[in-house]
């Protein structure tokens, strides 16, 4: 079938014969395929991006009943190029009283931090940068720097829209993390590994999948992946009626364009990851692992955008209380369940 | 040099120089951004020491919640971050001596220690190996660590109860603090 791990594999040897023939060491080889493997996500990601922006708003133009773009190219398909192309060409604002080194770096920490996780993430049999022995653990902790760029971004705009939602954000998201954490557990309690293509390779047929032995662990962890990506109902810090654009306020061009990119790439990971731990990552019949892998992906985010367009915003109270009184006791009933179920059927 | 000793500069550098930021500083918040990067350089030096399950949780704690914890307590106490804070008091020498002999203290024990090196290849899944460690043999540290914290959080939860006897302190009219920081300008 249309595998791609043999090309990956042919252009890493590639670059190992190309590099030893330069007469460098095994570091260079590596930090060169880390490079190329680097430019390839991106570029991935981009193309990603693009997609999911032109699909967020076909998908809400239809749940409102409206068609959405569909004018540029067939039913609006590059019209987020063209818009990617706009924001380009927007001048870059810095206002005059923000704190103006944090101000700078807030958007590249927050995207690079959304873009670190894809070392570790299996796009398929054979894709993958580096299958971290602490795979899962890596991905949950690289994320918390997303929230470090967002605060950045609140404190240094210097205005209270953006401070408001900075606030919110980092608030929701260490509240959140708790029990999306707690929900991993009870997966990992299982596999009894961190790798993601272990965990993967435990999986190999349908029902498998860890969602049959995790069906709680899934809803906890589909909740908290919700309200990490700051999406509906759980868009607080960047409540549009209440808070403008929140922290992203004070921001234009291309340092918005990449707080925008970051938004985008965090709700494909998130899939990603679900994908990874309760359904079955690349497995799956005839088609290739990476059509599968891609299949599930997208119909993760297309879950997160339903309900974005179905539910209302939360209070904030009510958002605080849902993570500490009735999600956390949850994930703990479930690992304390977890822990009994392996107990008892697997000795 | 190797591009391990240099991957080991670069970041022994990071660290460094965002420690001494850290306390540089005259922003309180610009110290708590550096030191979220001096404590991302030591999960890179134990990334360095093939000890990755210690990086990520270096990082999963040190940065996702304590530094998270320290941002709000400075985002939530007023003008605190806007004001530039003295950096030095009556106390330089005391300080100095004190740091000094600190330093002697460290440089010493340092210089005694004998740094063992092993060829032993690296143990396979550390971290199942560190649960199955913690929940054996060392399970009372564990358990009594566990007690701590437990006592941590009911003291946070008493500290942080309303008292029905006394009339809660209204907040003073502040405004937030970059709403001060754009009035003082």
């Amino acid at each position: 079938m249309l595998e791609l791990d043999k090309l990956v594999k042919w252009i890493g040897d590639g670059i190992e014969a190309g590099i030893g023939a330069l007469g460098l060491g095994p570091p260079w080889v590596i930090l060169a395929q880390l490079v190329v493997a680097a430019l390839v996500i991106i570029a991935f990601v981009a193309i990603v991006v693009l997609f999911l922006v032109w699909w967020e708003r076909k998908i809400s133009a239809h749940i409102q009943m409206r068609l959405g773009p569909m004018r540029v190219g067939w039913h609006g398909s590059i019209q987020t190029i063209a818009d990617a192309l706009k924001l380009l060409q927007k001048e870059d604002i810095t206002p005059a009283a923000v704190d103006r080194g944090i101000y700078f770096w807030a958007p590249i920490v927050t995207f690079v931090a959304a873009l670190a996780v894809y070392v570790t993430v299996p796009f398929g049999k054979g894709l993958v940068v580096r299958d971290l022995n602490i795979g899962i653990l890596y991905i949950l902790s690289i994320t918390t720097f997303t929230v470090i760029g967002l605060l950045m971004a609140g404190w240094s705009s210097n205005n209270k829209y953006a401070l408001l939602g900075g606030f919110r954000s980092a608030a929701q998201v260490v509240s959140y993390e708790v029990p999306m954490a707690l929900a991993v557990i009870g997966v990992v309690m299982l596999t009894q590994t961190l790798s993601m293509v272990e965990i993967i390779g435990q999986q190999q047929k349908f029902y498998q999948w860890y969602i049959w032995r995790q069906p709680v662990g899934f809803l906890i962890y589909l909740v908290a992946a919700t309200a990490e990506c700051n999406r509906t109902p759980f868009d607080l810090p960047e409540a549009d009626s209440e808070l403008v654009a929140g922290f992203v306020t004070e921001y234009s061009g291309m340092k918005f364009a990449m707080f925008f990119l970051a938004e985008f790439l965090n709700m494909f990971t998130v899939s990603a990851v679900a994908t990874t731990l309760f359904f079955g990552g690349w497995n799956g019949p005839f088609l290739p692992s990476w059509a599968w892998f891609m299949v599930k992906t997208l119909t993760g985010v297309f879950v997160l955008m339903w309900f974005r367009w179905t539910y209302p915003r939360l209070r904030v109270d009510q958002l605080m209380g849902f993570a500490w009184k009735f999600l956390l006791p949850l994930a703990f009933i479930n690992i304390v369940l977890t822990g009994l179920g392996i107990y008892i059927f697997e000795p | 040099m190797s591009a391990l000793s240099l991957a080991f500069y670069a970041l022994a550098f990071l660290t460094i120089a965002a420690s001494i930021f850290v306390v540089t500083s005259k922003n309180i918040f610009h110290s708590a951004i550096y030191l979220i990067l001096a404590l991302f350089g030591v999960a890179g030096l134990y990334v360095l020491l093939q000890a990755p399950f210690l990086a990520a949780a270096q990082v999963l704690i040190y940065v996702g919640a304590v530094s998270m914890l320290m941002i709000f307590a400075i985002m939530l106490t007023a003008r605190i971050a806007d004001t530039s804070i003295r950096q030095t008091n009556e106390q330089t020498v005391t300080g100095l001596v004190v740091s000094l002999g600190l330093l002697a203290i460290i440089v010493y024990s340092l210089w005694q220690t004998p740094f063992p090196i092993s060829d032993a290849p690296m143990p396979e899944g550390a971290g199942r190996t560190l649960g199955r460690l913690l929940l054996t043999k060392f399970v009372l540290p564990f358990e009594i660590v566990s007690v701590l914290l437990l006592g941590a959080l009911i003291g946070a939860v008493v500290i942080a109860k309303k008292d029905p006897q006394r009339r809660e302190p209204t907040m003073p009219k502040t405004p937030l603090p970059g709403a001060t920081q754009e009035a003082s300008r």
